[in-house]
């Protein structure tokens, strides 16, 4: 890295640009007022040409800031991947040209929106450094599975496969999980027709001659501490006995528990031994072979059997399950086929409100369950009474709506899973939040990974106790980084899913660990180096940072000052926008980078009727939407002047109350949908900037400004249109209200 | 109650939907129905029915014997055939109705008022007796089919047209002396018996 900020701004003058800019004005502009040392402009800068000047600039001239004049930053990304040196875009082709009209009128806005993106980007650049890695952490190849059934093995395997040795910790004595217990399972290829061998057995031989794969049986783990690239776990047995481990990353497979059908007594569950679960039919099937399966009341030969589809889930009552299990339903066709099989004639009848068979195959399946005689039936069943040898079954039947009454030898519920993903680190009161670091670590044995991070011990959980994975954008990528949740402790699902989960969250595994080595940042900022430090002299304490990280990357250190853990982070600045006294900073995006681009904007005078409106844009998906807009034809006020920002979380409220201060009309801040449904891509930011943004009414207030100047918006990738009419709208109300009087 | 009917209530006793497998036309098509009421939905007729297919399809898994064999739902049917070009599950929807139908009327438990099935009495007796439809003889007991003096009412309304038909040498009067036959009668009522003992040994094994 030079030790002299040189900076270099080029400016295209290809797509239109040279012809609708005087980009004579924006090179003057950008030696005198961006104290650009060196200013080119190309007539096609994206070409080999103009690549290749930039780069001869740099290797010959010293240049290390670079600022390109030309298209989006979205763009064109390939041709100005300059390695070691600062850069900054300004958006001169989707920012200004394309958003505005070719006319006489408009060219001299125009040109001021132009002039002041030139403007900006020089001063971002000056203010950015060069960043480099840490180094905090070198390559750990390892991979610790916590969990040791389906999804736990195949992870292993496919680690292994791929060159990565894995150490699965199997809380139990044997390895298989809940598929272990099943006689048979789903079938996962054509023709769909037969339940197939569960491949339990193959999957433990394979672990068994592979060197690369540890298993540790009767173990947990106490505890977890570090990084992705230098994780350390403490694997526990039930005796007591500790290894220490170092790993790469962690993949947590630690599946679910079978919702408790004690809790559903209208079911006769519990009082008669012939209404079992699933689980335990099963038990039943295998204990009787390939003979006929019995009642465990009687030892009566089953004639008929009747499965309770959605018991105790799908249900808005209190103690049941709100959501789908998405496996029950294949799982009762295999095992009325299993029971067909065994006793002939068994009369098979499958109680459904919505029969719902996953996957490629699961039509074929329910298909083959009718072929075989499986009876479907749509009802809805209210209770199960035992009477004298038999049980009596009431449902309502919801196409014939009517009320009927089945007498069946044995009754299977349905009952569904409930994620095994450990403590809730949200309820504060429990005893695993906040280690104090001056304390000795407790092991919680209901915790699943014991981390000693600041912020719980556990992955944050999203909504019914599923490890919050963002299901849309990046499945398996957890809130915590090098933490990679694969199977039902993620979402609903069956083997087949478990399977492909567990795959996918292994090669994310694998790449985690590697960024981790070489100090990148993973999704979805993957190849980032840069990283947030912190000027001590200046920290308060106040912890704000490490309460608000989405993804608890920062820890307390003995003298209570924030830890940041790079291979932790994701980059999305949420800890810049929260400090109060502002003093973290990443080298290339800091509260100065920003703030020096919101005020490096030429401010025209009061009189001159030309407002300024600042837009802070997510650039996951405000500022592509903006872009697209651009693309579309659309156009938008000449007054706006969008600034970047890599998620609505890293906004500090300085910017804020700088821009108002600096004679800004208007602030639009544009981020992500924020709640339960969350589309953010840093899951916390758009929301922790929502609330931030909630009280700059009384910064308004003390300047006395109306409230509307200032708006937080939820936008889309696909909201451009939205994007614009805001903008413009915002116009309109400036106009209403008046100019701002903070312009000097 | 018919002696078939009898045999049958006691040879499939509960099970309703094994009795429809083995003797209805297309019958082991009705477990593969999954009741998306894709075939009510798009039957023209759907509104006017007792109970749409996929209601009788649930009837007959839900052992519902009696409701089903003496609906005058399947008789509603035009074989318009939208049922069959929607269903996915592909079933031959009309097809089943037809045999649902045809299997009722066989056990006696067709309902007796149902037009459709009466005029199905009305054209087979035609039919069967000469081998050929006797348009003349037809219509009129479809105007009589109600009775005598629905039967002029509907004669005189129809007066204008049916003499246009004579007119055009598209009736002729004659036909009501007897009319036209097939040309070895006797070997075409063969046929019809020894079809009918095929029929018969069918639905008795």
């Amino acid at each position: 890295m030079a030790d002299e900020k040189k900076i270099g701004c080029y400016i295209c003058k290809g797509c239109g640009l040279g012809e609708r800019l005087d980009t004579d004005e924006l090179e003057t502009i950008a030696t005198r007022e961006g104290k650009a040392n060196v200013v080119k402009q190309h007539d096609f800068l994206c070409n080999a040409d103009g690549v290749k000047m930039i780069q001869d600039d740099i290797d010959n001239d010293g240049v290390n800031h670079i600022v390109i004049g030309a298209c989006s930053r979205r763009s064109k990304a390939e041709a100005f991947n300059f390695q070691n040196v600062a850069i900054s875009r300004a958006n001169l082709r989707e920012g200004v040209i394309w958003i505005r009209p070719d006319e006489p009128d408009a060219q001299e806005t125009t040109q001021e929106m132009a002039a002041d993106y030139i403007r900006m980007a020089c001063a971002e650049t000056k203010f950015q450094n060069i960043p480099a890695a840490s180094g905090q952490q070198g390559l750990n190849k390892k991979l610790l599975v916590v969990g040791g059934g389906i999804a736990g093995m195949t992870s292993a395997i496919e680690a292994s496969k791929a060159g990565y040795p894995a150490t699965i910790v199997e809380k139990t004595g044997k390895l298989g999980g809940a598929m272990a217990d099943m006689v048979a399972r789903i079938p996962n290829r054509s023709p769909y027709a037969d339940p197939m061998d569960t491949g339990v057995a193959a999957m433990i031989a394979a672990i068994e001659a592979d060197s690369n794969i540890t298993v540790h049986l009767n173990s947990t783990v106490t505890k977890t501490s570090g990084a992705p690239g230098r994780f350390s776990a403490d694997i526990t047995t039930e005796s007591g006995a500790t290894t220490t481990d170092n790993f790469g990353a962690i993949v947590q497979a630690s599946g679910f528990t079978d919702y408790d059908a004690n809790q559903l007594p209208e079911f006769a569950y519990g009082k008669t031994p012939d209404v079992v679960t699933q689980r335990e039919l099963e038990a039943m099937i295998k204990e009787a072979g390939d003979g006929p399966v019995k009642r465990k009341s009687d030892g009566k030969v089953i004639a008929s059997a009747l499965f309770v589809q959605c018991a105790g889930q799908r249900s808005d009552k209190e103690g049941h399950l709100s959501y789908c299990s998405g496996f029950c339903c294949s799982a009762s066709i295999k095992e009325a086929m299993l029971l067909k099989d065994r006793n002939a004639d068994c009369d098979t009848i499958i109680c459904f409100d919505d029969l719902r068979t996953p996957g490629a195959g699961g039509e074929d399946f329910y298909r083959s369950g009718q072929k075989k005689g499986v009876t479907f039936t749509k009802s809805k069943v209210s209770e199960v009474v035992p009477a004298n040898g038999s049980l009596t079954v009431k449902m309502h039947d919801l196409i014939l709506n009517d009320d009927v009454e089945a007498s069946v030898d044995l009754v299977v519920l349905a009952t569904g899973l409930i994620a095994n993903s450990g403590v809730d680190i949200d309820d504060k009161s429990a005893e695993n939040v906040a280690q104090d670091p001056t304390q000795e670590y407790k092991v919680n044995v209901d915790s699943i990974l014991n981390l000693t991070y600041r912020q719980g011990r556990d992955l944050p959980k999203l909504t019914e106790n599923f490890a919050d994975s963002h299901f849309i954008c990046f499945p398996y990528e957890t809130r915590r980084t090098g933490i990679y949740a694969a199977g039902p402790v993620r979402r609903p699902m069956d083997a087949a899913q478990a399977i492909e989960d567990a795959t996918g969250a292994t090669m994310k595994a694998i790449q985690s660990l590697e960024h981790a080595a070489t100090g990148e940042a993973v999704l979805p900022r993957p190849g980032d180096l840069s990283f947030p430090t912190f000027r001590k002299e200046g920290c308060t304490q106040c912890k704000r940072c490490t309460v608000e990280c989405p993804f608890g990357a920062i820890d307390e250190d003995e003298q209570r000052y924030p830890q940041y853990n790079e291979s932790r982070c994701r980059r999305c600045g949420t800890c810049m926008g929260a400090c109060p006294v502002r003093i973290i900073s990443f080298e290339n995006y800091s509260v100065e980078t920003v703030g020096q681009q919101i005020k490096a904007a030429d401010m025209p005078e009061e009189f001159d009727e030309k407002p300024r409106i600042l837009v802070l844009a997510c650039e996951n998906d405000a500022y592509p939407a903006l872009d697209m807009a651009a693309m579309n034809g659309m156009q938008y006020s000449a007054f706006a002047r969008v600034v970047p920002v890599r998620c609505l979380g890293s906004v500090n409220t300085i910017w804020v109350s700088d821009a108002l201060n600096g004679g800004y009309d208007g602030i639009i801040l544009m981020g992500c949908r924020q709640d339960e449904n969350y589309q953010c891509h840093f899951v916390k930011g758009s929301e922790m900037a929502h609330t931030r943004m909630s009280k700059i009414a009384d910064t308004l207030q003390t300047l006395s400004l109306e409230e509307e100047r200032v708006a937080t918006y939820e936008i889309a990738i696909t909201d451009s249109a939205r994007t614009v009419q805001i903008i413009n709208e915002m116009e309109e109300t400036i106009q209403k209200i008046g100019m701002s009087p903070f312009k000097f | 109650m018919s002696d078939l009917n009898t045999a049958m209530v006691e040879k499939y006793r509960s099970n309703f939907l094994k009795e429809v497998e083995a003797n209805v036309e297309e019958g082991d098509w009705v477990k593969m129905c999954m009741q998306c009421g894709v075939c009510s939905g798009s039957c023209p007729l759907g509104n006017a029915w007792e109970h749409p297919p996929q209601e009788i399809f649930m009837m007959i898994r839900a052992g519902k014997r009696d409701e089903v064999l003496s609906s005058s739902s399947m008789w509603m049917c035009t074989s318009c055939y939208n049922c069959i070009v929607r269903c996915p599950r592909e079933l031959p929807i009309t097809h089943i109705m037809h045999g649902l139908a045809h299997y009722a009327k066989r056990l006696g438990l067709s309902p007796k008022e149902q037009p459709t099935a009466k005029f199905a009495q009305l054209f087979w007796d035609n039919l069967s007796k000469d081998g050929r439809v006797n348009e003349l003889k037809l219509g009129l007991a479809l105007y009589f089919m109600n009775g005598f003096g629905e039967g002029i009412k509907t004669s005189l309304k129809m007066k204008d047209i049916g003499l246009g038909m004579v007119k055009t040498k598209r009736m002729n009067v004659m036909e009501i002396l007897g009319g036209h036959s097939v040309k070895d009668k006797s070997g075409f009522h063969a046929m019809l018996k020894k079809a009918a003992e095929i029929e018969e040994a069918k639905i008795q094994k």
